[in-house]
């Protein structure tokens, strides 16, 4: 494939919750419960942040780096299953907010926790066909779970943007591969403020099923093993999902841990991979090799062989913020439940 | 907040972009017709830039008596930021803490939602800025 990555921005809240707080507010062991998801802390959006501020900070961390004419980019699609609007898109916002409109297209994207995957095969076959000179693909999330449900643990927010293009690829496409089922595991309605999630339908049939999947064909695509890969980054719903599909396909702690991110942000859902693969990106070095598979409830998942070029060593990193030092917050800025839901909207107020 | 100002306005409010007065150098924020220094020898000079977004507190207050768009947030930081090119402008300061906020900080701007006409009209957005590591 001609079209590959040239540049990604990430952006992940500054504020953060404790399991234990959740649990003490709905009289669970908050801290055992934080061990069986193998979370310790997620991330939460502040009042003023949604999809769009996380992509629009996401997208102009990218630019930056990049270096490019925000003018060039031809294309703009932001996965996401939070996005402010359920009729006028993220997209649009995000291309005035980097200078790209309005010589281009633009579209929001749904498929669950995968969309920004999605978002991501969609401007590479672009570039690839030539049709546009630069695409930007964002995945971004402000997930919520119902206030008592499990899923107030987990569910989180952040986001990151790619550009793809031909020229000064830092991170070239070996190849994808997508598998998908109509699975009913995770949904929600139009209308309905929080999600529903299909009990036996979340674990096996849906997440390891489309995961390991896709992880094991990409490798028989492309002829590897998983020692071939200096990293893995799979969606990560939880801390435990990924550390047993990791195990399965053969892979290491040492190749999963930089793209692992859930166990200390939460899981940020369409950011989960996109922000995984930005924090491997951080620190890989030319001629890493990288496997990326996404998950999204309904059910699919696209994978991803990576392999980092020379280029990196040019690539102007420091223009954006490093993954790792969004994710490390003073404690300050740990808050209770009460500022949690009031943040989140959760409290219902006059008029609404 | 009004609709088809806020839209006019919305490139400045948006990505930081004012002008540049070609005759004497002088950057303004928002834009400006003419220069008020040079008066008519800045006609047709006026030329129009986009701010860095880098800059510094110059003056600053601890809001407790919020807005209603801002009560969410409240007590929240309010400041006189000197951009790096000159201009000074007013916004809120996010994420920093109320300890943390002193003279001469240095800040970028952040993308932030402004406000909203109420839970089914349109959200606005803008600039907000946040500390910078120094
Ligand atoms: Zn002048």
């Amino acid at each position: 494939m001609k079209a590959g990555i040239v540049s990604y921005g990430a952006y992940v809240p500054k504020y953060r919750i404790r399991p234990e707080e959740i649990g003490r507010v709905w009289g669970e062991d908050g801290a055992t419960r934080g061990k069986g998801l193998g979370i310790m802390s997620k991330s939460i959006p502040s009042p003023d942040e949604d999809v769009i501020t996380i992509a629009v900070e996401a997208a102009r961390s990218a630019l930056l780096r990049a270096g490019i004419d925000p003018q060039d980019i031809g294309a703009i699609y932001t996965g996401s299953e939070s996005h402010p609007y359920a009729v006028k898109p993220t997209s649009s916002v995000v291309a005035e907010a980097i200078l790209a409109a309005p010589d281009m297209t633009a579209a929001d994207y749904e498929f669950a926790c995968k969309a920004g995957t999605a978002a991501l095969q969609n401007v590479l076959g672009l570039v690839n066909t030539g049709w546009i000179k630069y695409g930007m693909a964002i995945g971004a999330d402000t997930s919520q779970g119902a206030p008592g449900d499990p899923l107030e643990y987990s569910a989180s927010a952040g986001g990151a943007a790619f550009i793809a293009g031909t020229e000064r690829i830092i991170a070239k496409i070996n190849g994808m591969y997508s598998y998908t089922t109509d699975t009913p595991d995770f949904w929600r309605r139009e209308g309905q403020a929080y999600p529903s999630h299909g009990g036996r339908f979340t674990g096996e049939p849906a997440y390891f099923k489309h995961v390991l999947t896709a992880a094991r064909r990409m490798m028989e695509l492309e002829g590897t093993e998983a020692k071939d890969y200096d990293y893995v980054v799979l969606h990560q719903p939880n801390g435990k999902f990924p550390r047993r599909a990791a195990a399965k396909l053969g892979f290491t702690d040492e190749q999963l841990a930089p793209g692992l991110l859930t166990p200390r942000i939460g899981n940020t859902y369409s950011g989960a991979v996109p922000l995984g693969l930005s924090a491997v990106l951080d620190i890989a070095k030319p001629g890493d090799r990288i496997l990326v598979t996404s998950f999204g409830s309904g059910a699919g998942s696209d994978a991803f062989d990576i392999s980092v070029t020379d280029e990196m060593e040019r690539f102007n990193r420091s223009a954006g913020p490093l993954v790792e030092d969004m994710i490390n917050v003073p404690e300050e800025y740990y808050v209770d439940y009460a500022t949690y839901v009031k943040f989140r909207g959760k409290i219902r107020r006059k008029g609404d | 907040m009004n609709m088809p100002r806020f839209w006019r306005e919305k490139q400045g409010r948006y990505n930081l972009v004012g002008n540049r007065c070609t005759n004497c150098g002088t950057y303004y924020f928002p834009k400006r017709d003419i220069c008020p220094k040079c008066h008519r020898k800045s006609i047709g000079k006026m030329e129009e830039v986009r701010f860095k977004g880098t800059g510094k507190v110059v003056s600053w207050t601890i809001v407790h008596d919020a807005h209603p768009d801002y009560k969410d947030m409240r007590p929240y930081i309010m400041a006189i930021i000197e951009l790096e090119e000159g201009p000074r402008l007013t916004g809120q300061i996010v994420d920093c803490s109320l300890d943390e906020i002193h003279t001469g900080m240095r800040v970028r701007d952040t993308f932030r939602k402004l406000s909203e006409d109420g839970k089914d009209g349109v959200i606005f957005y803008g600039y907000k800025f946040r500390p910078v590591k120094e």
